[in-house]
C-alpha cells in the first residue's frame, strides 16, 4: 500500500507538472479561498498579538470598576453612580489590593490653552497611585504627588500628544496651561505610549483628583471610576468577588437586582476582543468554505476531463497489470496534490496580501500567521482535493480495459 | 497439460437488433513454447481472439483455461494480476505511455508487482538492451521511430518474464525492413523458450511461425497443427 502511494504520488506529480498552466488555473478557486482566509487571519492575528501586548502593558493584574446603568433604569432616567464613598469603602475593606486610585473624568473633552494655541484633550483627575496601577511614567519632571491632592494644587502631568498640539517646548515642565479657565502648572511629561488602532494614548492630561473634584462643583452627581492593581498573592476572582459583594451592599441592591457597576479586567477585555475576532473568523470561514467548495468543483471538473483525456493511458496501464486501486489512488492523489498546491500558493498569496494590508495602514501591527491557520488551510485544501477527486478517480478505476484501449 | 485450452468460446456483440458473432464456438489448445500465427480476412475475429487470450476481454460463453486456471472465475483484479504475471501484450499501435520515457514505459508493469525502483530500473535497462535499444532509454515515444517504439513495447512485454507473448499485428505499422528486424526478434524470443502468439495479415510473417490458424467469420477455418504439411 505504501509502495503504491509512493508510486502514485510520483506519477501524479509528473502529470500535474506536465499540465503546469492548466494545473494553476484549476487550483485558482482553492488559491483564492485559502489566500483570503489567510489574509484575514494574518491581519486579525497580528492585531490580536498587538492588542494583547497593549493589554499586558496595562497590567494584567489590574482592574477597573465603573458605574453601569441597566437599560431598564436608563429608560426611567436613572443613572447609576460610583461615588467617592464607594472608593473609601473599597480602599478600607477589600483585601489584596496593591494600589488603588479614583479617577474623575471631565464630563466632556476639555479645552486646553497655551499661549495662542488651543487643543482639546481628555482630562482625568487622579492620584499618585495611578502611576502604579496604569504603569504610566514621566520622562520629564514628576508624576502627581500625594501632597498635590491634599492641597488641591493646580498642577498637571501631560501626554506627549498634548505637548505637541500645544506647541509646548520639549521639556514643558514649569510652563502654565489654561484648563477650563484656571491656570495649571505643568509638572511632568508622560512617557509616550503610542497608538492603539489609530487612537493616541498620549492625548491625556492628568490633574490631582481633589483639584478636579473642586472644579466640577456639583458633588451630588459625581460618578468616578476606580482603578486598582492586585497584590502579589491576590487572586483576581477573589478580589472581584469582594468588590462585587461590597458594592452591592453599599448600593442596597436586592438579590434580584442587576449590578449597577461593572468590574473590568484586562483579561476580560481581551476575552471580549477575542469573541469579536471569533465572530469575524467564523464569518470569513463561511465565505472561505463556499469558495473551497467552488474550488473543489473546479478540480473535480478538470479531473473528469483529465480522466477522459487519459482513457487510453488508463487502458494501457490496465492491460499491463494495473489493478483498480492503482488507478484509483493515482487520480485521488493527483487531485489531492493539485488542491494542496493551490492551498500552498494561497498561503503565500494570503500572507503577502495580509502584509500588504497591514503595511499600508499606518501604525497597524505586522501580519502574523498562526500555525493552526497553516495546518487548517492545507488540511482543508487536501481534504477538498480528496473529496472532489473521488468521483473522477472512481470513474477512471472502473474503466473496462478493452473499452479504454479502443477509446479514440 | 496445455498452456491454453479453449472450449466453445463465443463472443457476441449486440449492435441494435443485429447480433454480431465475433467469435462463434472456438475450441483449441496451445502448448508452452508454441509459435502461433492467427490469420484470416479482416473482421474474422482475430483481434477479439487475442484479447480474450490476453484476459483483456471476457468471452460471452465458453471455457478458457490458462495454466489450469478457469479464467471465467477470476474477478477484475485477479485478471489484472494474470495480465501482469503471465502475459506480455504487444499492440499494432504500440500503446506506449506518451509522457514516460522508453525506460519509464518498460518499468511500468513492474510497478504493479511492487518491484523497488532500482531493481525496476535495472530490469528495464536489461530488457531494452535485449531489444537493442540500450542507447535510447531516455527518449520519449514521440522521439523514437516506429520500429524503435515497437521494440520498446516488446521490451515492456518481456520485462516481466511472461509465459505468453501476444502480438496483434506487431508489424502492421512498420516498413518491410523494420518488419524483418522485429520478426527476427520474435524468432529469437521463441528460440529462448517464450510462447509466442501473433495476429497477422501477411503470409511472410505467418511463415515464421510453426503453427498457423486461419479464421473465418468467427470460426477456425484451418489449423496447421491438424493439417500437417499443408502450410509448412
Ligand atoms: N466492441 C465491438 N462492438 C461491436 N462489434 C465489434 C466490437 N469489436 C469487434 N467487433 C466486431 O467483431 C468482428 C471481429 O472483429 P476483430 O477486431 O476481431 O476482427 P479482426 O479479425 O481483428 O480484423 P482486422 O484484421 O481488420 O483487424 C468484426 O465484425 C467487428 O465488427
Ligand atoms: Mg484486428
Amino acid at each position: 500500500m505504501l509502495f503504491s502511494l509512493l508510486e502514485s504520488s510520483r506519477s501524479a506529480l509528473a502529470s500535474i507538472i506536465a499540465h503546469g498552466f492548466r494545473s494553476v488555473l484549476t487550483t485558482l478557486g482553492i488559491v483564492i479561498g485559502v489566500a483570503s482566509v489567510i489574509a484575514v487571519v494574518s491581519v486579525t492575528q497580528g492585531l490580536r498579538v498587538f492588542v494583547s501586548q497593549q493589554f499586558a502593558s496595562l497590567g494584567t493584574n489590574s482592574l477597573t470598576v465603573r458605574s453601569y446603568t441597566p437599560l431598564e433604569d436608563r429608560m426611567q432616567g436613572l443613572n447609576a453612580r460610583l461615588t467617592p464613598e464607594d472608593y473609601g469603602l473599597i480602599e478600607q475593606r477589600v483585601d489584596g489590593i496593591a494600589s488603588i486610585t479614583p479617577i474623575l473624568f471631565a464630563s466632556r473633552a476639555s479645552q486646553i490653552k497655551y499661549g495662542s494655541q488651543t487643543a482639546y484633550s481628555q482630562i482625568m483627575g487622579t492620584t499618585y497611585a495611578y502611576q502604579d496601577v496604569a504603569q504610566f511614567f514621566t520622562t520629564e519632571g514628576r508624576f502627581l504627588a500625594n501632597s498635590d491632592n491634599l492641597t488641591r494644587r493646580r498642577v498637571a502631568v501631560i501626554g506627549d500628544t498634548v505637548r505637541e498640539n500645544l506647541n509646548l517646548p520639549e521639556n514643558p515642565v514649569n510652563e502654565f496651561v489654561e484648563l477650563g479657565g484656571e491656570w495649571f502648572k505643568v509638572v511632568g511629561l508622560l512617557e509616550p505610549k503610542g497608538e492603539v488602532m489609530g487612537f493616541s494614548q498620549d492625548d491625556i492630561v492628568l490633574v490631582p483628583y481633589a483639584t478636579m473634584q473642586s472644579l466640577q462643583g456639583n458633588q451630588a452627581r459625581t460618578d468616578i471610576q476606580i482603578q486598582l492593581s492586585l497584590g502579589e498573592n491576590a487572586e483576581i476572582d477573589d478580589v472581584t468577588g469582594q468588590l462585587s459583594l461590597l458594592l452591592r451592599n453599599a448600593h442596597d441592591l436586592d438579590s434580584s437586582d442587576e449590578d449597577d457597576f461593572v468590574i473590568e479586567t484586562a483579561e476580560q477585555m481581551m476575552q471580549t476582543f477575542d469573541s469579536i475576532l471569533a465572530v469575524v473568523t467564523i464569518v470569513i470561514g463561511g465565505i472561505v468554505g463556499i469558495s473551497l467548495l467552488v474550488g473543489g468543483i473546479g478540480i473535480m471538473n478538470i479531473m473528469l476531463v483529465s480522466v477522459t483525456e487519459r482513457t487510453r493511458e488508463i487502458g494501457i496501464c490496465k492491460a499491463i497489470g494495473a489493478k483498480r486501486h492503482h488507478i484509483l489512488l493515482q487520480f485521488l492523489i493527483e487531485s489531492m496534490l493539485l488542491s494542496l498546491f493551490g492551498g500552498l500558493i494561497g498561503l503565500a498569496a494570503g500572507y503577502g496580501l495580509g502584509s500588504l494590508i497591514a503595511g499600508s495602514i499606518p501604525s497597524f501591527p505586522p501580519a502574523a500567521i498562526p500555525f493552526w491557520a497553516v495546518v487548517l488551510a492545507l488540511g482543508f485544501s487536501g481534504f477538498v482535493g480528496i473529496l472532489f477527486g473521488i468521483l473522477p478517480a472512481a470513474k477512471a478505476a472502473n474503466l473496462d480495459p478493452i473499452d479504454a484501449l479502443r477509446y479514440e | 497439460m496445455s498452456l491454453i485450452a479453449l472450449q466453445g468460446i463465443t463472443k457476441h456483440y449486440q449492435m441494435g437488433n443485429q447480433l454480431v458473432k465475433a467469435l462463434d464456438g472456438i475450441s483449441l489448445s496451445i502448448d508452452s513454447n508454441e509459435y502461433v500465427a492467427f490469420i484470416g480476412s479482416s473482421g474474422s475475429g482475430k483481434s477479439t481472439m487475442l484479447n480474450i487470450l490476453g484476459c483483456l476481454d471476457r468471452p460471452t460463453s465458453g471455457q478458457y483455461h490458462l495454466n489450469d486456471h478457469n479464467v471465467a472465475n477470476l474477478n477484475e483484479n485477479q485478471l489484472s494480476e494474470i495480465r501482469n504475471l503471465e502475459i506480455g501484450f504487444i499492440f499494432q499501435s504500440f500503446n506506449l505511455l506518451p509522457r514516460a520515457t522508453a525506460l519509464g514505459n518498460v518499468m511500468q508493469p513492474l510497478i504493479y508487482r511492487n518491484v523497488p525502483f532500482r531493481q525496476r530500473r535495472d530490469l528495464a535497462r536489461k530488457a531494452l538492451q535485449r531489444v537493442n535499444l540500450g542507447d535510447r532509454t531516455d527518449h520519449l515515444p514521440n522521439q523514437l521511430s516506429g520500429g524503435q517504439r515497437q521494440r520498446v513495447a516488446i521490451a515492456r512485454a518481456l520485462v516481466t518474464h511472461p509465459s505468453i507473448l501476444l502480438a496483434d499485428e506487431p508489424t502492421g505499422n512498420l516498413d518491410s525492413k523494420t518488419t524483418v528486424e522485429i520478426m527476427q526478434l520474435f524468432d529469437e524470443l521463441h528460440a529462448e523458450g517464450h510462447t509466442v502468439i501473433m495476429v497477422t495479415h501477411e503470409d511472410e510473417i505467418a511463415a515464421h511461425c510453426q503453427r498457423v490458424i486461419e479464421m473465418k467469420d468467427g470460426h477456425i477455418f484451418r489449423d496447421s497443427a491438424h493439417l500437417p504439411g499443408e502450410l509448412h
